[in-house]
């Protein structure tokens, strides 16, 4: 997908004078100042990496013409979202990634095509610089990979102490195509729940990354960007009636809250759901239980029956969702519940997590 | 996945209720209620909501969840305890993680941590003794918790640290044993119940032999089994096949993992580190004689109550609660005048609230809808 160039702007040659690098080896409070350290922090590590002209124009905003967004659709989606994971870098994905993905998902679940990111950076003093860069790095190629553009930023630096080495914050505006209404309210008895891959990867490859584990597992963070397959399902049904990216709370989360918004039932079937053996493993030895686990690249998406065939087809074709399947359905009954069929023949409900879920004890 | 779809198998499940029903249907005790199997372990109760086992059954009979979930019978004094020992500036607190939410008189581990508190989540006591040979400039305080499943594994814990000369680190105990326990609901006047189910991984430690009294003196019958839902069904089958033939046996149903005299070894841990009390004080149940254990003096340096001063103060559990009754098979869950009202998972009075194996907080999060019988 191509992007509008914001504000159709000449990307001007030099703007502050100063191309020298950066200097030093951690993040000082000098980098958040408002001076010439600031200047060429924001200069070298974040303007020439992420690369557009309303970037380069460093003004305090980013401007986007209209009639660029208009194209693309007749409603503008817009979200937010904070980034505070640790550890900063874990196997499949690092804070960066997260960063971009969590909001390109966020703006994708309503249909919209993702186009523009803000980013705030907060870093703690004595950082190291080669950390924010590799972060950094990640969010250009994040970016690159979902088609988007960071278009505006903003860097702040807080006393050693203050913060936790490095949090982002990340807003996105998408463009969402004319007939396309997609809301969790809009679930209907005899719609199918399907999942585009295998759950809980994220959740458990944090938990390891941690170290506290001693694991030997391969899992990785199942961190992706998702508007490239709902585009693709919207193709096939443009009438998808509840799309969430299961993240915090996992897949229990999400379709508690489509149950209870719809005030219906959903069903889900054990066996169908996908789940990696090191997964299950993880989950087995901790007592936690995968439908709460986060995910970082997964969605639900409820539709309705007679298009769930087409939609799987459309997902299992895409990169993104090739591990695609199934696994519940709506019903009237029981209004606002989330019941499990278990794979052992009997059934049970599937709550919403009180706090956080903690491993028991034996 | 191996070693574990074989014990969730839906179709051995369907024959093997099939067979729970026919002896059901022979049972007649002369009761007017159903039969009451009591499961004496969390884990069971955690099982057995898990995988719906509990619609599976016939009406002719009903599970009672005993009070083997170690985080739910710990008293609030004790968590008062815990979080004045976490609050020592030196303190390191370890503890595992479903401990933490447990509510004390004033807050949890949790909330502790929260204000201040240095509270860390462990998987093992091997880990908190890693955490004091890490800080060797601050005290960690394990809080070793749980039946005689996890005691080998603190005992053991404490003589690494000692035969490291590892001074920094001492054991918070509030273990318990689940034979006094047994016997206290047995001679509960109003007692329910018909037949127990054993509790597995503390009878891999323990063996068969303290179980006897229950067969002997009380004539019931009591079957030590695993946690999958299979054997659970079939642990089930055996208790109920006792009842029909009119026997009062200790049967093992875990073999594959529970010797006849358990675990020596373990055993001798145990021993070698811990003595019995005169007394420990459960939540729900009150005072029960010999139920938990302490450290031997000879390991005193170890032992946080003789290393800290702490506050050991008896909290009475709330009035309205009626965990007692619910333990005993007297009411289900759902007839305590609190449950679902102001005793919740969010705000737990009771004991049987507080951790995912409770009786009530299972009933509260997988039951507390009605939902239909499936087809099986």
């Amino acid at each position: 997908m191509s992007i509008p160039p914001a504000g159709k702007m000449e990307r001007p040659r030099t703007i502050h004078g100063n191309n020298g690098r950066f200097s030093g080896k951690t993040v000082t409070l000098a980098h958040g100042g408002g001076g010439k350290a600031m200047r060429d922090l924001i200069q070298d590590m974040f303007v020439e990496r992420f690369d557009n002209p309303a970037l380069a124009l460093m003004e305090d905003q980013a401007r986007m013409d209209l009639r660029d967004l208009r194209a693309h659709g007749n409603r503008m989606a817009f979200t937010t979202d904070s980034f505070v994971v640790d550890p900063l870098f874990f196997p499949g994905g690092d804070i960066g990634t997260l960063a971009v993905n969590g909001t390109v998902n966020d703006l994708a679940m309503s249909g919209a095509i993702p186009l523009y990111l803000s980013c705030g950076f907060i870093l703690e003093e004595g950082l190291p610089l080669e950390i924010l860069e590799r972060v950094a790095e990640s969010m250009r190629l994040a970016c690159k990979a979902a088609g988007v553009a960071i278009v505006t930023g903003d860097t702040k630096v807080v006393h050693r102490g203050s913060a936790d080495k490095l949090f982002i914050n990340t807003a996105g505006i998408g463009v969402i195509a004319e007939g396309v209404d997609i809301a969790s309210y809009k679930a209907r008895t005899g719609d199918v729940v399907l999942a585009n891959g295998y759950l809980g990867d994220h959740g458990v490859a944090i938990l390891n990354a941690r170290g506290d584990l001693a694991l030997e597992t391969a899992i990785e963070s199942d961190c992706q960007p998702l508007n490239g397959l709902v585009q693709a399902m919207l193709a096939a049904c443009g009438t998808i009636h509840c799309l969430r990216d299961a993240t915090r709370g996992g897949v229990a989360a999400v379709l508690n809250e489509i149950a209870q918004s719809a005030g219906l039932g959903i069903r889900l079937d054990e066996a169908a759901i996908p789940l990696r053996p090191e997964v299950r493993g993880v989950c087995e030895i901790l007592g936690l239980d995968p439908l709460y686990l986060a995910n970082e690249g997964k969605l639900l998406a409820v539709v309705p029956a007679e298009y769930a065939d087409a939609v799987l087809k459309a997902m299992q074709s895409h990169p993104a969702g090739k591990d695609s399947a199934c696994i519940g359905e709506v019903m009237d009954q029981p209004e606002g519940t989330v019941i499990l069929k278990t794979g052992f023949g009997g059934q049970r409900i599937v709550d919403m997590l009180v706090g956080e879920q903690l491993p028991r004890i034996c | 996945m191996k070693y574990v779809d074989e014990f969730r198998d839906p179709g051995k499940a369907a024959s093997l209720i099939k067979r729970i029903e026919e002896l059901a249907r022979k049972i007649d005790l002369g009761q007017a209620r159903p039969l009451h199997i009591m499961e004496v372990c969390g884990g069971h109760t955690h099982t057995i909501f898990r995988y719906g086992i509990k619609q599976m059954l016939p009406e002719a009979m009903e599970l009672v969840h005993g009070p083997g979930c170690p985080v739910c019978v710990l008293p609030m004094g004790r968590v008062d305890d815990c979080v004045a020992l976490a609050e020592h500036p030196e303190v390191i607190f370890a503890t595992f993680g479903d401990a933490m939410r447990v509510p004390g008189s004033k807050k949890s581990l949790l909330q502790a941590r929260a204000e201040g508190a240095d509270v860390r989540m462990v998987y093992s006591p091997l880990d908190a003794l890693d955490l004091a040979r890490r800080h060797p400039a601050r005290e960690v305080v394990f809080f070793g918790l749980g039946f005689e499943t996890t005691m080998p594994s603190t005992a053991l814990t404490l003589l690494q640290a000692e035969r490291e000369g590892i001074r920094n680190f001492s054991l918070f105990c509030n273990h318990i044993t689940i034979i006094p326990t047994i016997k206290a609901i047995l001679e509960s006047p109003d007692l329910e119940l018909d037949g127990f189910i054993g509790p597995g991984h503390v009878s891999m430690i323990i063996g068969m032999q303290p179980y006897r009294f229950i067969a002997e003196q009380y004539q019931k019958p009591l079957v030590i089994t695993g946690f999958e839902p299979l054997d659970i069904l079939q642990g089930i089958w055996m208790v109920l096949k006792q009842l029909a033939e009119g026997r009062h046996e200790i049967e093992n149903q875990y073999q594959r993992i529970v010797p006849e005299e358990g675990n020596r070894t373990a055993q001798d841990a145990v021993n070698r580190v811990f003595e019995l009390r005169e007394f420990f004080e459960w939540r729900g149940l009150g005072s029960i004689d010999h139920s938990g254990v302490r450290v031997r003096k000879e390991y005193a340096w170890y032992d946080a109550e003789r290393r800290f001063s702490i506050p050991n103060l008896k909290i009475a559990d709330p009035k309205a609660c009626e965990c007692g009754d619910v333990l005993k098979g007297i009411i289900k869950p759902r007839e305590c005048k609190v449950f679902g009202t102001s005793c919740t998972p969010e705000t737990p009075l009771g004991a049987l609230m507080v951790s995912s194996e409770g009786a009530c907080a299972a009933y509260y999060t997988y039951g507390r809808t009605e939902i239909a019988k499936p087809g099986v």
